[in-house]
């Protein structure tokens, strides 16, 4: 592959905004002031939180993964001048702006319970049975406004009360686990592990299982395909790229089950 | 008629018996118990302490969601949510000072100031849909039966939100009179049942169960009637326990209004959620041959 294809942005720009691949700013990139730890720093104003924080010699060993908004590793808390507001975000996620005084809380203590998934009764009450302090919950929806996910973290919370798992399954489906939740807790609930518990049951007792899955798994069981994996796998190098090049693609926007290869073989 | 409804965590797990029979017999007297799509708990209990604010966060929430709904009226059964809902909304109507710490607190909701209007529903039957409408719609009479009204301490205290003055117990005596029953009165109609206490300090509830239930045996009452999940279970499915332990001496089954309602209105007794009452309940109702043996 050419540089083109992995740098689309147009040269003449490249070089007066700064995207924090390389450490030296280049001529004419604006910059702005941020305040990490309450230390000033001056940083391109372009950046993600966790890019202008590496940008200024910030090493992270803990606090950053999939850097692509999913692992929730890299929590971040921060204030806007002259606002008593509190911000929260994703650093990997967040662009700077000028003046923002900003931490990170990678990591933040929450009671975790031990079960066993194969023997709990998928109901409401062995939720409450591992985290009676689900019952501390004011309503005071700190939660929800910490959540960078905006998750409605106090609607599930009072979903589990209602003994409505399902429900709460659903409304948490987007949490990452970031913890933010439970820094935020007047109740001292881990409020992300008790999701995560509901989901567990929901997914293992409760949601209805797809037929056709099951079925797929017993062909596969039964050897269907057996045959042609081992031919692929025997194939000679050059046929396979043949055969990856020429084979048959669903179009992007095709509706479920409108679109059939030509080779239905397997199907 | 359609009425915005907040069950309650209880009628949503534990006190099923409370909430579908509610939801179904209103529908008999087309009346829709509209759920609010979005609630969260009342908070249970009000506070005593006159600065903690922090705990009518969660009932005002429900109220500012009841709001969103369309506001006006909304409708509660449970006597500790009516309670607390009702008590927070006159904080909320009443005090300014208090109001004005609550809104800003909750700066991410519209400002409420006690806009809706908490409503029990036994104060729905009196005030709305009237006795005689109650009693042309009656199917199955619940002749026979001797039911004594128990109104715990929730219902009628404090008096601003009480749903009738303290020591009368008229509503309930109409309701249960509607059903085609007889009200017998005792006098402990407004004693604590032990609340609470029944984990903390079971003996203290027991004590104050045994009291009622005595009181209740002695009035020839076959049942009580009730609308608060916890009070059904200091007074009727913990009622073995006291029967066993020889606090009492005769067993009085308790049941929520709302069950004796949907008896009446001919539902189908297996929807009626009986076996989430203690056992003497059905053996009762059997005796008296308001539901088949
Ligand atoms: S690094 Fe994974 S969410 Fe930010």
């Amino acid at each position: 592959m050419n540089k083109a294809q992995t740098h689309p942005t147009n040269e003449k720009q490249n070089q007066k905004i700064a995207t924090g691949d390389r450490a030296i700013l280049p001529d004419g990139a604006k910059t702005v002031p941020i305040y990490v730890m309450g230390k000033r720093y001056e940083v391109p104003e372009t950046l993600t939180i966790m890019k202008a924080m590496e940008f200024v010699g910030f090493k992270f060993i803990r606090g950053a993964g999939c850097r692509g908004g999913i692992c929730g590793a890299c929590s971040t808390v921060y204030r806007k001048a002259g606002d008593y507001k509190l911000h929260f975000g994703l650093a990997c996620q967040t662009v700077v702006e000028p003046n923002m005084v900003l931490t990170q809380i990678p990591f933040y203590p929450a009671n975790r319970a031990v079960y066993n998934i194969e023997e709990i009764e998928p109901t409401a009450e062995s939720v409450y049975a591992l985290y009676p302090e689900l019952f501390r919950c004011v309503a005071c929806n700190n939660c929800t406004k910490a959540c960078p996910m905006d998750v409605e973290v106090m609607d599930y919370i009072s979903a589990i009360k209602q003994g409505d798992l399902a429900k709460a399954a659903v409304l948490s489906f987007d949490c990452i686990q970031c913890g933010l939740c439970a820094s935020r807790c007047m109740g001292e609930l881990p409020q992300y592990h008790i999701a995560q518990l509901v989901r567990r049951i929901y997914g293992k007792y409760i949601q209805p299982r797809a037929e056709h899955l099951k079925k797929r798994v017993q062909e596969i069981d039964s050897g269907k395909y057996d045959g042609i994996v081992k031919a692929l796998t025997e194939m000679e190098l050059e046929e396979l790229k043949r055969r990856y090049l020429e084979s048959e693609r669903e179009p992007n926007m095709a509706l479920p089950g409108e679109w059939l290869p030509k080779d239905q073989e397997y199907l | 008629m359609k009425v915005l409804y907040y069950p309650g965590c209880t009628l949503k797990t534990k006190a099923r018996n409370l909430g579908d029979t509610a939801v179904e017999s209103l529908a008999l007297l087309d009346i829709e118990l509209e759920e609010l799509s979005r609630w969260n708990c009342c908070g249970a209990v009000h506070s005593l302490a006159d600065d903690d604010l922090i705990h009518l966060v969660a009932p005002v929430r429900v109220l500012i969601r009841a709001l969103e709904q369309g506001g006006g009226r909304l409708v509660t059964i449970c006597s500790m949510c009516y309670n607390t809902l009702a008590r927070a909304n006159r904080v909320m109507r009443d005090d300014p000072e208090k109001r004005k710490t609550i809104n800003l607190f909750m700066d991410e909701e519209p400002d409420y100031q006690g806009e809706v209007e908490v409503v029990h529903l036994l104060s729905m039957f009196r005030d709305e849909v009237g006795w005689d409408l109650l009693r042309e719609r009656i199917k199955i009479p619940l002749k026979g039966l001797k039911i004594a009204p128990y109104y715990g301490c929730t219902l009628q205290r404090p008096r601003e939100v009480g749903i009738e003055p303290v020591g009368r117990f008229d509503l309930m005596k109409h309701f249960i009179e509607a059903l085609g029953a007889e009200a017998v009165s005792m006098t402990s109609a407004d004693r604590c049942c032990g609340s609470y206490q029944i984990l903390g300090n079971p003996e203290v509830a027991k004590d104050a169960s045994s009291i009622i239930l005595a009181d209740a045996g002695k009035s020839g009452a076959d049942a009580l009637v009730l609308s608060c999940p916890l009070c059904e279970f200091n007074l009727d499915r913990n009622q073995g326990v006291l029967f066993e332990e020889g606090r009492i001496s005769k067993v009085v089954p308790a049941f929520y209004f709302t069950q004796l309602l949907a008896l009446a209105l001919g539902v189908d007794p297996r929807r009626c959620h009986l076996e989430l009452n203690s056992e003497a309940s059905i053996g009762l109702l059997r005796d008296k041959g308001i539901i088949a043996s």
